[in-house]
């Protein structure tokens, strides 16, 4: 019996984030109870599509904890009633400070929710408001107290670097505000200037001079965010953090399997607007894929589209050479690298026999580690990450 | 054909004064093509030609015109190329007229084009008739250009149509002048064949054919001929005139007569532009006077970019060269490059045609080294070799000394820049040798140059530095004895072949300087500092640094981003595409041509 990954996706926010180029947005209520009825129908069609059972189920926006709880209800119901949950998956949502109370997080936990992110970004309220975002980082430590309260054994807090006017000491200090907190998992993301965002009309032409080593205006230069990545990464693990990914961090043993499951490739389905989905054959209940080896689709960004027309477009029809190719630089992302024998696995060739020169020119130049039958990039790789991975693709 | 009927002809102008606009309307007139089958500008062929609004190769068409008189005369016009690389071929084509039409634009009256071809044509002892034309535009002052003709060239223009090549004004009293005012050929038609090769076309099914202005004699199919400079013999297949855009065979080409012939002739090489056709069993005595071989002015290195097509340039630049005699090819080697080319061209234009016609005729992929003249270096072994590539150039202990080609320049210019043209010419080496007014406003100045100086961006300076009121021509002139050095450039500390170029002495500083600081801006960050040094001999003499990657990763990767993120490390990946390696470093394909960009400001 094969198993494979639900992503829900939840769109709402209670406002967007001026950096965000998330499929999300404000809608009204009503658009909101459309959705609710649009995503369990397609939750149910999953299930008559595909077979096996759920590893993890992610229900990420946007922003969920703003909606009230009887629409996590349904879903978490819909999910249940139509899908097999291995027993002890992974079942997370995503909260903003300011959105989750004691109730709901009582009812999510009751819901069979086992695991939350937070988004919090900064510790430091100037930064979240040049971030655009709606709460402060008291609003956060409340939401955070509610959630252990109310018995969350598993939460990750979102922090960001690289963000404009942050330093490695304001960096530092809200990860060290963090740290007091002792969560079971954080990640710390870069900073992307994203095309169509509000940050892009600020910040693109900085974005650029950062881009190109020279001096910035607004945003930390360079050689300051590689200090950034450094700081986090020697803060985390003196504290107890293990890194098991480019930008992730936790508690051993509360690595996110979800995520994992996509640098891994565990098959996935997703639902909701602009959901993606990997579907290998084994998890189909009927027909095949032709000559593809995997497929990958995603539905429409459209919200009108995703709720009144054709859901799905975009699909990718994967070879064999593409799906070795994204599980190299899908996998190396992580601190462990990729399986050689995992490898010979899912491909039945070995990696050397498709990347040996790959592998000899990378390793010449101190790029990638090749040992105890793994691949793995090294500690120097891991701040110019793109330059080995943009190698597989 | 009575030859009193005939008049063979060019049109010879300033770039953009209208030439190939006033032929479009002669073609059409005559009826030669009616409307409907003209494609603006029939006779730029190529299509770079129309694109660019260039004439590259010569053209020739036959006009019928029924004259007031009239009688029916055939019009020859050949169209001569309009670029100062192909001067040579301009003078070909003239030698094949009897008479010019010299067209001056109402609007901006004599330019510099317009005395050299005026000159040129009288050198030829062609009958020049003036013709007055945008007479449509606001600013047009025909009487006054009339007047400026006449005073500055000293030809009769009162008389001179006045037209608008554009609207098609006036065109019929040009083909009247034509008539009344071009002389009609001569020769003796029983006499031995002496023909003058113009111009020549390969095509694939009938070799080359053959432009030809008959001077002497009579030509027809089944002619032995022998082409007098380069010695080669053919039997002739066909003879015959040019219809717009079309070759019409006939019985015979005789003295007076402008055509074509073909001779199953495999190369353009044995059928050079200005070389004399005789009969080879009964030849003439003299070849027509003013033959020479043209010798490429400019030599860069062209390679694959990717170094597995390197027989496929060779096949390109062999097909382009069986109809461009004057292109040049030898293999060479770069230790940066691999196999390529080094390639000798009359000038930068004619560069960028081929270029631009082996990367869309052929779908090729260059990457150009540093276009440079040839230089003249005299060994102390008393040894002169002829330098086409820098990095050929001797140790410096076996040079005694070297010479670089210099032009004779005219620049006419608005007198309000003639300062600011003088200061031009003297930052590129510029001899002055004179200056006079043509009027009051207007003024010819003549300067040496160092060929070198102007290939490649000396117009786009006159340009910019006379807000478009200068106009330019040069001709080369002789070698001169120079302080030339070799300037290297250090990638990563190793030398790259490719890069070296030769420079003024006095100037190897500051084009090192900027030499660099382009190389800097081009070249891509590495996950190492790469240095970059310009070098004279052992001695570094400027140096800039492209700083290391330090940071390089794509933050979150989560299931719905996948193709996205894929989508960016491809971008990633094709971008490193372009590049040549060279040692550890990558380099982009158009960092080569840097040199060529230096004095932009």
């Amino acid at each position: 019996m094969s198993d494979f990954e639900l992503y829900v996706h939840l769109p709402f926010c209670v406002q967007k984030c001026l950096y965000c180029d998330f499929t999300s947005g404000v809608f009204d209520g009503r658009l909101q109870r459309d959705y609710l009825k649009v995503i369990c129908e397609e939750i149910k069609e999953s299930a008559c599509r595909y077979k096996g059972r759920l590893s993890s189920v992610y229900i990420g926006g946007g922003t969920p904890s703003m909606l009230p709880l009887y629409f996590i209800e349904e879903i978490c119901n819909t999910i249940s009633d139509n899908f097999e949950i291995l027993p002890g998956a992974e079942i997370s949502i995503e909260a903003n400070p300011g959105t989750v109370t004691r109730e709901k997080a009582k009812g999510y936990l009751d819901l069979g929710i086992n695991r939350i992110s937070m988004g919090l970004q900064s510790a430091d309220d100037a930064e979240l408001k040049r971030l655009g975002r709606i709460h402060s980082y008291r609003d956060f430590l409340e939401s955070y107290d509610s959630l252990r309260k109310a018995g969350f054994p598993n939460i990750n807090i979102d922090l960001m670097s690289g963000l404009p006017g942050q330093t490695q000491d304001s960096l530092a200090a809200s990860l060290k505000e963090v740290l007091l907190l002792r969560p079971e998992h954080i990640s710390v993301y870069s900073l992307i200037i994203e095309e169509g965002t509000p940050f892009y009309d600020m910040y693109h032409e900085d974005a650029l001079r950062q881009e190109k080593g020279e001096d910035t205006m607004f945003l930390p230069g360079e050689d300051e965010t590689v200090s950034m990545l450094h700081l986090t990464e020697n803060l985390l693990l003196t504290s107890g953090y293990n890194k098991y990914e480019i930008s992730n961090f936790s508690k051993p043993g509360f690595e996110c399997r979800h995520n994992i499951g996509y640098w891994k490739r565990t098959p996935y389905v997703g639902v909701g607007l602009g959901a993606a989905s990997l579907i290998s054959p084994d998890i189909l209940r009927e027909g095949d894929m032709g000559s593809a080896f995997e497929v990958r689709y995603a539905n429409t960004k459209d919200m009108k589209t995703y709720l009144y027309g054709e859901k799905i477009g975009g699909f990718e029809e994967l070879k064999k050479s593409d799906a070795m190719s994204e599980f190299m630089f899908l996998g190396l992302r992580m601190t462990e690298g990729i399986s050689i024998s995992e490898f010979y696995e899912a491909f039945g060739i070995t990696p050397d026999a498709i990347y040996k020169e790959h592998f000899r020119k990378l390793s010449e130049r101190n790029l990638i580690i090749n040992e105890d039958g793994r691949i793995r990039l090294t500690p120097f790789a891991m701040d110019v990450s793109n330059i080995v991975l943009a190698a597989f693709v | 054909m009575d030859q009193s009927r005939i008049r063979n002809f060019c049109i010879v102008a300033h770039i953009d004064h209208g030439k190939s606009t006033l032929a479009d309307r002669l073609i059409e007139l005559t009826g030669t093509l009616t409307a409907r089958e003209m494609q603006s500008q029939v006779l730029d062929n190529m299509d770079l030609e129309r694109e660019r609004g260039i004439t590259i190769k010569s053209q020739a068409v036959r006009l019928i015109y029924k004259a007031d008189d009239g009688n029916e005369y055939i019009l020859n016009l050949i169209d001569t190329p309009g670029h100062v690389d192909f001067n040579y071929e301009v003078s070909r084509s003239l030698a094949a007229c009897d008479g010019a039409i010299l067209i001056i634009d109402a609007a901006q009256g004599i330019e510099a084009q317009t005395l050299a071809n005026v000159y040129l044509a009288l050198d030829h002892d062609l009958e020049v008739l003036p013709v007055i034309n945008k007479i449509d535009l606001p600013s047009a002052d025909p009487e006054g250009t009339a007047r400026e003709v006449e005073d500055v060239i000293g030809i009769p223009a009162m008389d001179a149509p006045r037209i608008s090549a554009k609207t098609g004004e006036n065109i019929k009293s040009v083909l009247e002048a034509i008539i009344n005012e071009l002389p009609a050929p001569d020769g003796d038609v029983n006499a031995p064949l002496q023909a003058l090769i113009f111009d020549s076309l390969y095509d694939s099914y009938r070799g080359v054919i053959v432009f030809c202005r008959v001077k002497e004699g009579r030509i027809k199919a089944g002619d032995k001929v022998r082409m007098m400079a380069t010695g080669a013999e053919f039997e002739v297949v066909e003879v015959g005139y040019f219809g717009a855009g079309q070759f019409i065979a006939s019985d015979e080409l005789s003295a007076g007569m402008v055509g074509y012939m073909t001779a199953s002739i495999k190369n353009v090489r044995d059928t050079r532009v200005g070389d004399t056709i005789t009969g080879a069993d009964n030849p003439c005595s003299e070849p027509l006077p003013g033959y020479k071989k043209v010798n490429p002015m400019v030599y860069c290195g062209l390679y694959p970019a990717d170094g597995a097509k390197y027989p496929d340039l060779r096949d390109a630049l062999e097909k382009l060269q069986l109809n461009d005699a004057a292109l040049f090819y030898e293999p060479e080697t770069s230790v940066a490059l691999g196999f390529g080319f080094r390639c000798g061209f009359l000038g930068l234009l004619h560069l960028d045609v081929i270029q631009e016609r082996l990367e869309r005729e052929y779908d090729l992929d260059l990457v150009t080294t540093a276009p440079g003249v040839v230089y003249r270096v005299y060994k102390t072994d008393g040894e002169m070799i002829e330098l086409t590539n820098p990095s050929n150039l001797p140790d410096p202990s076996e040079i005694e000394y070297m010479e670089e080609p210099y032009v004779s320049a005219e620049v006419m210019v608005r007198s309000e820049y003639i300062g600011a043209i003088m200061d031009l010419c003297q930052e590129r080496r510029g001899i002055y040798i004179s200056m006079e007014y043509m009027e009051e406003t207007r003024a010819l100045l003549k300067y040496e140059l160092p060929l070198n100086e102007i290939i490649y961006d000396f117009f786009d300076a006159l340009k910019s530095r006379s807000r478009g009121y200068a106009s330019f021509d040069y001709e080369l002139s002789e070698y001169k004895r120079s302080e030339l050095v070799k300037l290297d450039i250090l990638i990563n500390k190793e030398m790259v072949d490719a890069l070296s170029f030769i420079v003024f002495k006095d100037t190897a500083y500051e084009k090192g300087r900027k030499m660099c600081e382009k190389l800097k801006e081009k070249i891509p960050r590495h996950l190492f500092e790469i240095p970059i040094q310009a070098a004279v001999g052992s001695k570094v003499i400027a140096r800039e640094t492209v700083k290391a990657v330090r940071k390089d990763v794509l933050a979150k990767c989560y299931g719905g981003d996948i193709t996205r993120k894929k989508k960016l490390l491809e971008k990633q990946k094709e971008g490193k595409k372009r590049m040549r390696q060279i040692g550890n470093v990558e380099i982009p394909q158009e960092a080569f041509m840097s040199v060529l960009k230096l004095d932009e400001e």
